[in-house]
């Protein structure tokens, strides 16, 4: 059972991470972005170009996932979804624009990268093996610099300029207006800094479990759910969020292994049930 | 607008799709133009159905699992208790709407993303079931599912046995077609009448809406249950043509079509999602001579069309006709 607790542990380190980016692009730009999980996919294979083929360090190529990722998303703020917004009648359109850039960055990532499933070596050898756990390092590694970036992260929200501008604007953007705060400007910043998440993320996860082209979708399911467990825009939720889906993914695959493969089933279920009882998620603020 | 006007578009629609589209088809020889076409006009019927839950400003990802629904209970009326399909496609659509009204009575609750997602989870939900019940027989699906046969009443034959027809292809199209019609027919008058109004309301504010005395919650109920049962018919369709349904023959992306079916036609306008459906099912097809590009250039073009129509297809016609 502690190996089950400790594998959900870290897992739920990633989700949370890959959940963060998501809301904070939510809560800034009432954008549910389904580009999400491809947005992991080619941060994992910006990491794996770079660490994978060139040889450079690892550091490296992080640092390119993350900084290619936020590029990205500024432009895709600025030449999409800012101009959708403007000229759209209702704010669900952009959930077409979302959902065609993610078509877009498939077709990229499968035109540039190919179909197969790509691994990289791993970056710390060896495996922790004491107390009935057993962990190999560089899960421990990639673990910790997770909890790492989502301190980082909260920590910048809570304290810098920028962090509390965001959240001005995530509370009320009228208002946030009013005071001063340059609305483009942050909700430009906001999306590059939940696309960088998602790409740091990516090149974290490709050093573990490798990444084809075809995850992308999955991972963008897995991001929504967490956030819906959490509730949709904020910080601490799609931080509880990311670990619940962690832990019950970890316990559910040791308990329900007889029954076959229902694990998802089992949760969806329960999500489904919880979201009728709490239609906020955890934390939520109510929708409209 | 008095009722002498439509009547001119709707006479012309129907010489197109009944005389005009048969007549060309067997001109140039090009039969597996009706398979495309038959699709479409399934597609459009379930699309429809989101166009409703659009209407009562809900974002609907969940069609897909009413559309698998559909398929396997048609599939297993008609291979495991040997009903006739013609029987089995309106309780296929029933048993949708049962279960559209069980599920979105709490789910109904959730607003904006929130119901987005658990509809998109929704669809997953389904694909999983289909997999883990014994009654759909796992991941290898129902298959050899036989063709409609006759249907008769009092001893009149109204339709033919498909199985003896030498084109059941064109059977199948005029089936389809027919079916979208009375499925827009529906939704049309739906949506100018004084429910529709009041949908209307409900997509504008809710609270607001309930505070002079509309009755939201049995209202979202009624307009979620029309979508899922156009759902549920469009799939028994599907599954009866292919003469089979798998667990992934409905999935997330399928889902994600029929959403962006309607954005694509227009939000606000009733036969956005026919439009939106004909244009993504052919521009798809056409595409496919590009090869690997296909995706890129399809989802190029989406980005592109977003960026200058965001409201639709159909608002293009609007602002012409406001300006002329």
């Amino acid at each position: 059972m502690e190996q089950v607790i400790a594998n959900g542990f870290y897992l739920g380190a990633q989700y949370a991470l890959i959940a963060l980016g998501l809301t904070l692009i939510f809560a800034l730009m009432n954008v549910l972005n389904f580009a999400h999980g491809q947005m992991y996919v080619l941060g994992g294979f910006i990491t794996y170009t770079i660490y994978g083929q060139l040889g450079l360090p690892f550091v490296v190529a992080l640092l390119a996932s993350g900084v290619t990722l936020a590029v990205v998303g500024a432009l895709m703020e600025k030449f999409l979804f800012r101009t959708v917004i403007r000229r759209s009648l209702r704010e669900e359109s952009t959930m077409l624009l979302a959902a065609a850039t993610a078509f877009f960055f498939d077709a990229v990532i499968l035109l540039l990268f190919g179909e197969k499933q790509r691994g990289v070596p791993k970056i710390v050898k060896g495996v922790f093996n004491e107390g009935g756990i057993i962990m190999p390092y560089d899960r421990m590694v990639v673990g910790v610099l997770a909890l790492v970036f989502i301190a980082a992260f909260v920590l910048y929200m809570q304290y810098s300029r920028v962090g509390r501008a965001m959240r001005a604007l995530a509370q009320d953007r009228v208002a946030a207006q009013l005071m001063g705060v340059q609305v483009d400007r942050y909700s430009m910043i906001g999306f590059a800094m939940g696309a960088m998440l998602a790409g740091i993320v990516g090149g974290l996860l490709v050093t573990i479990t490798g990444v084809n082209s075809g995850i992308g979708g999955p991972i963008s399911i897995k991001a929504f759910m967490m956030v819906m467990i959490g509730g949709a825009g904020v910080v601490g939720g799609a931080i509880a969020g990311g670990f619940i889906l962690g832990m019950m993914e970890s316990v559910g695959l040791t308990v329900l292994r007889q029954y076959g493969d229902v694990t998802y089933l089992v949760i969806f279920a329960a999500l489904m049930v919880f979201l009728s009882i709490r239609p906020n998620g955890l934390m939520g603020k109510p929708w409209g | 607008m008095t009722r002498s006007v439509k009547i001119a578009p709707v006479a012309a629609f129907l010489a197109i799709v009944f005389i005009a589209v048969p007549v060309l088809i067997s001109a140039s020889g090009r039969i597996d133009l009706y398979y495309t076409l038959t699709s479409v006009a399934l597609l459009s019927i379930a699309s429809a159905g989101v166009w409703l839950t659009f209407y009562i400003g809900r974002i609907n990802i969940g069609q897909g699992a009413y559309a698998l629904m559909g398929g396997y209970v048609s599939a297993i009326l008609v291979v495991t208790y040997g009903w006739s399909f013609w029987l089995t496609l309106p309780v296929a659509g029933l048993f949708c709407a049962a279960a559209s009204v069980l599920i979105g009575l709490p789910i109904l609750r959730l607003r904006g993303v929130y119901f987005a997602m658990v509809t998109l989870v929704l669809t997953e939900v389904a694909r999983l079931l289909a997999l883990a019940l014994p009654i759909t027989n796992g991941a290898k699906g129902m298959v050899s599912i036989p063709l409609p046969g006759a249907l008769t009443i009092l001893g009149l034959t109204i339709i033919p046995d498909f199985a003896t027809l030498h084109n059941s292809r064109l059977a199948f199209y005029l089936l389809a077609v027919a079916l979208m019609l009375v499925c827009f027919a529906v939704v049309y008058r739906l949506v100018h009448s004084r429910v529709g109004k009041l949908c209307q309301s409900l997509q504008q504010n809710e609270d607001l809406a309930s505070s002079i005395g509309v009755n939201i919650a049995y209202l979202r109920v009624i307009a979620y249950a029309v979508s899922s049962f156009f759902g549920g018919v469009a799939g028994a369709i599907f599954a009866a043509i292919s003469q089979s349904i798998y667990p992934s023959s409905f999935t997330v992306t399928d889902s994600v079509n029929f959403m962006l079916n309607c954005f694509l036609g227009g939000l606000g306008y009733v036969f956005g999602p026919m439009l939106g459906t004909l244009v993504l099912y052919f521009g798809w097809d056409l595409l496919f001579q590009t090869g690997r590009f296909q995706l890129l250039i399809y989802s190029t073009l989406m980005i592109v069309l977003m960026l200058f129509l965001p409201n639709g297809l159909l608002s293009l016609a609007a602002t012409t006709r406001k300006k002329g």
